[in-house]
């Protein structure tokens, strides 16, 4: 299943998002800043997604930097 | 031509700033945190590197709490109107710019208490009278780094110490200091740093910010502006988090770029090699003007104790006399009159006639500081 290896991580502020990749390329985490998809919602516009099988690795990374979540959903 | 000005604003720039700018502007373009597509978020990396370049500079533990805006003055501005209310007491010095003395001002006629502490002559503060002016209300202390006039070096670190004592934040403008002088806000004890991009930090002039530290409480700073931050955008509130709260409408994302750039060269550089520079050719400096008859050297005569600003006066001319025929005759481009701070003349004694002022910078040489000398032993000589 290709459509579900992914998951977003919502942030409230682009520069929360500008600041989680770069924490996230430093911890060795690939990530990728996309649109917000439509069917979730958000404050801000663009969102993290990473894939799934790093979630928690990513969520310790993000806590560590202080990044404030919002939410996280499976895509 | 030998441009003595870099305490107005430096100049040149360094290799790199004209061309990230020309870069953003050519191929970037977008507005940074807005919408999510690929320009929109090279543009949001941009400014987000510049956030980080500077918390590097300044050792802030998280670039989120630099907040951008166009100038020193705007950002001392954000924090004075920001943090102090009717009833707060703030005590600052009298070496202080109009950046400064200004809003605070106001300020006292709304109700805030304002203490000046008086420096020396020489424009030195001596921390104790810093101490002795605390109040059961005082908020605030807020002291520039660096007199913009004669370049002497307040003692921030142990004004920083009696600050946390007496649980005051510390306001730091460091306006003549970020970029030429080491600057730790955790070791400096500095709770808010407000910095221009245009001087030492070799970057554009419309650039500028505060570093906010964890000690101050955000519910407690009232923004300057409220506006569109690409967050929160459902709702009619400003948000409560950094750099969002004091960052509304569309940065100079522009300026941000050609920022980032001027920060990363002097990270490369190497504060403490520029100051070594610096302190090389204000020593000779200031060992030369006060050789020659009939100048006054003003400030403490000690390249290491102040920046690479020197002020001075030749004796039977004016401050714009000189300053017209150092242009004319010599090409030599300086400052010269108060300098926008009137209670620092006053407290060097140079109020309200002014000084002549020497700004060099990291660019100037040895020998053009010869030059100045055998030019200002001219005019002297024929005064």
């Amino acid at each position: 299943m290709t459509d579900k290896q992914y998951a977003v991580i919502l942030v409230y502020s682009t520069n929360y998002a500008l600041r989680a990749e770069k924490v996230l390329a430093k911890a060795g985490i690939s990530c990728k800043l996309i649109p917000v998809p439509r069917h979730l919602s958000s404050d801000c516009g663009v969102c993290i997604r990473i894939e799934r099988a790093n979630q928690e690795a990513a969520f310790r990374v993000l806590e560590a930097a202080r990044v404030e979540m919002q939410g996280v959903h499976e895509i | 031509m030998i441009y003595f000005d870099n305490a107005a604003t430096s100049w040149p720039k360094p290799p790199g700033v004209a061309e990230a700018m020309v870069h953003f502007l050519n191929h970037v373009g977008a507005n940074p945190g807005r919408s999510a597509h690929r320009l929109a978020v090279d543009s949001g990396r941009i400014v987000y590197n510049a956030r980080e370049a500077v918390a590097e500079l300044f050792n802030a533990p998280d670039p989120l709490r630099v907040v951008f805006g166009s100038n020193a003055t705007e950002a001392l501005n954000l924090a004075l109107r920001g943090l102090l209310r009717p009833g707060d007491h703030v005590i600052t010095s009298s070496m202080e710019h109009n950046s400064v003395m200004r809003p605070l001002r106001a300020l006292e006629r709304q109700g805030v208490e304002v203490t000046v502490v008086r420096c020396s002559s020489e424009g030195f503060l001596h921390p104790p009278d810093v101490e002795s002016a605390i109040r059961p209300n005082t908020k605030l202390i807020v002291l520039n780094h660096a007199s913009n006039v004669v370049g002497t070096i307040l003692p921030i670190a142990e004004v920083g110490g009696i600050a946390r004592r007496y649980n005051l934040l510390l306001l730091v403008d460091a306006a003549q200091t970020a970029g030429t002088y080491l600057i730790d806000v955790e070791a400096d004890k500095i709770d808010l740093l407000a910095f221009t991009g245009h001087k030492s930090l070799l970057g554009p002039m419309g650039t500028g910010g505060l570093y906010i530290g964890e000690r101050v409480k955000l519910r407690e700073l009232e923004p300057l502006t409220r506006g569109g931050t690409g967050s929160r955008s459902e709702f009619e509130e400003q948000p409560d988090f950094l750099p969002d709260l004091c960052e509304s409408g569309t940065p100079n994302a522009v300026g941000l770029a050609g920022l980032e750039a001027g920060v990363r060269w002097v990270l490369e550089q190497r504060v403490d090699e520029i100051r070594r520079h610096e302190v090389e050719l204000t020593q000779r400096l200031i060992e030369g003007l006060s050789a020659i008859p009939g100048v006054t050297v003003h400030g403490g005569h000690d390249a290491q104790r102040q920046t690479a600003t020197i002020s001075f006066n030749i004796k039977g001319l004016s401050p714009s006399e000189v300053g017209l025929r150092l242009d004319e005759e010599y090409g030599i481009l300086c400052r010269v009159g108060l300098h926008c701070a009137p209670a620092a003349h006053k407290t060097i004694g140079t109020f309200p006639a002014g000084t002549v002022r020497f700004g060099l910078g990291v660019f100037n040489t040895l020998e053009e500081v010869e030059t100045a000398l055998e030019a200002i032993r001219q005019l002297a000589q024929e005064a």
